[in-house]
C-alpha cells in the first residue's frame, strides 16, 4: 500500500482529500446550517502556503494543536474533565473532515499543577512544536503564568474556566464566564425569588473568590439594598469549618454565598450537614460547585443548595443531549460533566470555525476573525465571541439533587454581555 | 467583638465553640498519633503520613461500595469493618515501606525525610492512576449523620462525637500498648539503647518494623474517620500534613502526652480565634504563636529524644 503511494505523492494526497470530502457527506444533515456553510470539508483543501504564513505546524493533511492541562498534582481532579472534553471535540471535528481539510493532531503536555511548569510547557508547544492553537490552563495562576509566553511568541490560547475577569488579551479566547456574568444574575435571582436581603460570604483565600466576593458585595449593597452579614476567607485546603458554621447559625443570614474550592469544598458541605443546617430551609448559593465537585461531596450532603453557572449537565436541549451522550460514550457512563468541562469543549470548535472564517491558521488573522463567531451547536445553547474575546452566554441557577445532578430552576432570558472590566465593581 | 451578641447568645457561642474545639482536638490527636509514634519512637520523619491516611480513606470508600452492592442490610455497621481494614492495609503498606526503604536509612535521619517525601509523591500518583484523579464521595450510614439538638442554637454533631470516641479509644489502646505490654517495653528499650536492647535478645529489626506499621496503621484509621469530615482524593493527604507536623513538633514528640497537650492548645486557640477573626487570620496567629513558643522552647512542650 505504502509502496504504491510512494511515487505519486501529489496524486494520493489529492485523492485522500477527495475521499475525506466524501466521507463527510453522510454527516452533513447533522450539522447546523452555520457549520455547513462555513465548512470547507467539501472544497479542495487550500494550499498550505496560503493558510499558514507564519511557520505553524500545518501540513497538507494535518494541523497540530496543543492541550495543556494538569494531569498530575492537585489540579488533576479539576482539569481531567477539560482534557476529556477537548479530546472529544477534536475527535468529532476530525470525523467531520477536520479544519480546512486537515485533520487535527494534538500534542498533550502536563502542567503538573505547577505554574512555572505551565509556562515552560507553553513555550515548548509554541516554539518547538509550533502548534496552531493551545487548549489549556484551568486556574488563574496558570493562565497568568502562560500569558506572557503566548503574547511573546504570538500563540492562541482557549481558556475554559470561569474566572475573576480583569483581563483581556489578543492571544486568549475565554470560553468560560467572567465574574460579573456569573455573579450578578444569580444574586438578582435569589433576591427576587427568595426575598434575600442578608448574605454571608464565604470563600477560599485567593484571587478568584476575593474578586468575586468584592463584586458580589458591591452588587448586594448598591443594587439590591441588602447587607453583608459576614465575609470570611479560609486558606486553600482548610478542612475545619465548625467555627464559621457556628457563626452562620448565630447571624442567620438569608443566603450563604459560597466560593470555597477544592478539598475544602467537601469538608465544608459535610460539616454543614453534620451541624444540622438543612439546605432545603437555609438558602445556599454557590459559584464554585459543579457536577464534578458533587462527585466528591456526595449528593446527599449538598442536595438543596443552589449553584450559579452557565452550564449544567441536565440542561434540556438537543445539543446538550448529543454532547452528553457522546461524552459518556467516549469516557464512560459514570463520568459527570461540569461547567468548565463544557466550556473546554467549546474551545476546539470555536477555533475551527474561526480558522474557517479567516481562511487561515495564522494567529493574527484568528485573533482578528474571532469577534462575532457564533456556535449554534454549543451544549449550553448559543454562544458568540465578543470583541473582548469573552463569550456572550446565559447564566443559569441549578438546584443540587440527591443523585448529584442539578435541576435548572432559572435561566436568564437573554445572553449576558461579558464585561471583564466592570465599572463600579472594582 | 462581644458587643454584637446578647448574653444568651454568648453562652451558646462558648458552648458551641468549646465543642467545635473539642472536635478539632480529637481530629488533631487522631492524625498526629501515628506520626508521633514513628517520629518519637524511631526518629523517622514520615512525610508520607498523609498518603497513609488517604489509603485508609480509599479502603473505607471501597468497603462502603462493597456493602452497598452486596450487603446493603449491614450497611449501618460497615464503618467499623472499614476501619479495621484501613488499619490493616495502611499497616501492611507501612511495614513494606520500612522493610524496603526506611531500614536502610536509620543512620541518616534527614535522608528519611527526603525518601518519605518522594514516597508521598509516588503514592499520590499511584492513587491518581489507579483510583482516578477525581475525588470520591464516601457514603455514610444514616445514623452517623446529623446532630443532636441540646438547645435551640446549640447542636452536637454525631460524627464529631464519633471522632471523639474513636480518638479516646485509640489513644488509650496505644498508651496501654506502649506502657503496659511487653512489646511496648521492647520498643522503649530500643529507643533508649539500641545496642543493649539487641544484646539482651530483643529483635530490634522486628520491633522497628512493627512500630512503623503501627504508626501507619493508625494513620489509616484516621484517614478512614476523616472521610466523614473531609474529602477523599489522591492529594487529600496534603490537607492534613502541615497541621499534623505542627502538632507533633510543637508537642515535642517524645511522649503521647506531648502530642495530646499540643493538639489541645492548638485546636482551642484556633477554633476560638476563628470565631472572632477571619479563617486566614486565625491560622496566621496560630502559626505565629507556635513559632514564638518554639523559639523560646526549641525542644517543644515536652522533651524530645531522637535516636543517634
Amino acid at each position: 500500500m505504502s509502496s504504491h503511494n510512494d511515487g505519486s505523492d501529489n496524486f494520493s494526497s489529492t485523492r485522500r482529500r477527495l475521499l475525506k470530502g466524501l466521507a463527510a457527506l453522510p454527516a452533513a444533515p447533522l450539522l447546523s446550517s452555520t457549520a455547513l456553510f462555513s465548512s470547507s470539508a467539501f472544497a479542495q483543501a487550500p494550499a498550505t502556503s496560503a493558510v499558514n504564513t507564519t511557520g505553524l505546524a500545518v501540513t497538507d493533511t494535518e494541523v497540530t494543536v496543543g492541550i495543556l492541562h494538569s494531569v498530575t498534582g492537585t489540579m488533576a481532579i479539576s482539569e481531567t474533565g477539560s482534557v476529556q472534553a477537548e479530546k472529544l471535540a477534536i475527535e468529532q471535528i476530525n470525523a467531520m473532515g477536520g479544519v480546512l481539510g486537515r485533520k487535527i493532531k494534538f500534542i498533550q503536555e502536563d502542567g503538573a499543577s505547577d505554574w512555572p511548569t505551565f509556562a515552560e510547557k507553553a513555550k515548548k508547544l509554541l516554539v518547538n512544536d509550533k502548534v496552531a492553537a493551545v487548549m489549556g490552563c484551568w486556574t488563574s495562576a496558570s493562565r497568568k503564568a502562560v500569558l506572557p509566553v503566548f503574547e511573546q511568541y504570538n500563540g492562541m490560547l482557549y481558556y475554559p474556566t470561569f474566572y475573576e475577569g480583569l483581563e483581556q488579551s489578543k492571544n486568549v479566547i475565554y470560553t468560560g464566564q467572567e465574574a460579573t456574568q456569573q455573579i450578578l444574575a444569580g444574586l438578582d435571582w435569589v433576591n427576587k425569588t427568595k426575598g434575600a436581603k442578608s448574605f454571608y460570604l464565604i470563600g477560599s483565600d485567593y484571587i478568584w473568590p476575593r474578586t468575586s466576593m468584592k463584586i458580589a458585595r458591591k452588587h448586594i449593597e448598591a443594587h439590591l439594598g441588602g447587607k453583608v452579614a459576614g465575609e470570611e476567607y479560609f486558606p486553600l485546603g482548610h478542612t475545619q469549618f465548625n467555627s464559621v458554621i457556628n457563626k452562620i447559625k448565630l447571624t442567620k443570614p438569608d443566603v450563604i454565598y459560597c466560593a470555597v474550592v477544592g478539598g475544602s469544598n467537601v469538608a465544608f458541605y459535610k460539616q454543614l450537614k453534620a451541624a444540622g443546617i438543612d439546605l432545603s430551609k437555609q438558602t445556599l448559593l454557590t459559584i464554585s460547585v459543579t457536577e464534578d465537585e458533587i462527585d466528591g461531596i456526595g449528593g446527599d450532603n449538598i442536595a438543596g443548595a443552589y449553584s450559579c453557572m452557565k452550564y449544567f449537565q441536565s440542561l434540556d436541549n438537543p445539543n446538550n443531549k448529543d454532547f452528553v451522550a457522546a461524552f459518556k460514550k467516549m469516557w464512560g457512563e459514570k463520568t459527570v460533566i461540569g461547567d468548565v468541562t463544557q466550556a473546554a469543549y467549546l474551545g476546539p470548535w470555536l477555533w475551527k470555525m474561526t480558522v474557517e472564517k479567516a481562511g487561515s491558521f495564522d494567529v493574527d488573522k484568528i485573533a482578528e476573525a474571532s469577534p462575532g463567531i457564533e456556535f449554534t451547536k454549543a451544549p449550553e445553547g448559543y454562544v458568540k465571541i465578543h470583541p473582548n474575546h469573552h463569550l456572550w452566554s446565559k447564566t443559569r441557577v441549578g438546584q443540587a439533587q440527591l443523585d448529584g445532578q442539578f435541576k435548572v430552576v432559572f435561566e436568564t432570558p437573554d445572553l449576558i454581555e461579558p464585561d471583564p472590566f466592570p465599572k463600579g465593581y472594582q | 467583638m462581644f458587643s454584637d451578641y446578647s448574653l444568651a447568645e454568648l453562652s451558646s457561642i462558648f458552648m458551641m465553640q468549646g465543642f467545635a474545639g473539642l472536635i478539632l482536638f480529637s481530629v488533631f490527636v487522631l492524625m498526629a498519633l501515628g506520626l508521633a509514634i514513628i517520629f518519637g519512637q524511631m526518629g523517622v520523619i514520615n512525610m508520607a503520613h498523609g498518603e497513609f491516611m488517604i489509603l485508609g480513606a480509599y479502603v473505607t470508600y471501597f468497603t462502603s461500595q462493597f456493602f452497598l452492592n452486596y450487603l446493603p442490610s449491614l450497611f449501618g455497621i460497615y464503618f467499623f469493618v472499614a476501619m479495621i481494614l484501613a488499619f490493616l492495609a495502611a499497616g501492611a503498606l507501612g511495614m513494606a515501606t520500612e522493610w524496603l526503604m526506611i531500614r536502610h536509612l536509620y543512620k541518616r535521619p534527614l535522608d528519611t525525610l527526603l525518601a518519605t517525601w518522594g514516597l508521598s509523591l509516588i503514592l499520590q500518583q499511584v492513587y491518581r492512576s489507579v483510583f482516578g484523579p477525581r475525588e470520591v464521595g464516601v457514603e455514610l450510614p444514616s445514623w452517623m449523620m446529623g446532630s443532636l439538638p441540646v438547645t435551640e442554637v446549640v447542636e452536637v454533631q454525631i460524627n464529631g462525637l464519633f471522632v471523639m470516641g474513636l480518638t479516646i479509644a485509640i489513644t488509650v489502646a496505644v498508651a496501654l500498648l506502649m506502657y503496659k505490654s511487653s512489646w511496648g517495653k521492647q520498643v522503649r528499650a530500643v529507643v533508649q539503647n539500641r545496642v543493649m536492647a539487641g544484646a539482651v535478645g530483643i529483635n530490634t529489626e522486628k520491633v522497628d518494623r512493627y512500630t512503623f506499621g503501627l504508626g501507619c496503621g493508625i494513620a489509616g484509621v484516621a484517614g478512614s474517620a476523616f472521610t466523614m469530615i473531609g474529602s477523599t482524593g489522591p492529594t487529600s493527604g496534603q490537607l492534613y500534613i502541615v497541621d499534623t507536623f505542627l502538632v507533633v513538633v510543637f508537642g515535642g514528640a517524645q511522649s503521647l502526652l506531648g502530642t495530646i497537650a499540643s493538639a489541645f492548645t492548638i485546636s482551642q486557640a484556633q477554633s476560638t480565634m476563628e470565631f472572632f477573626l477571619s479563617g486566614s487570620m486565625a491560622k496566621v496567629l496560630t502559626l505565629l504563636g507556635v513559632v514564638v513558643i518554639l523559639m523560646l522552647r526549641p525542644q517543644g512542650l515536652f522533651v524530645i529524644k531522637v535516636r543517634r
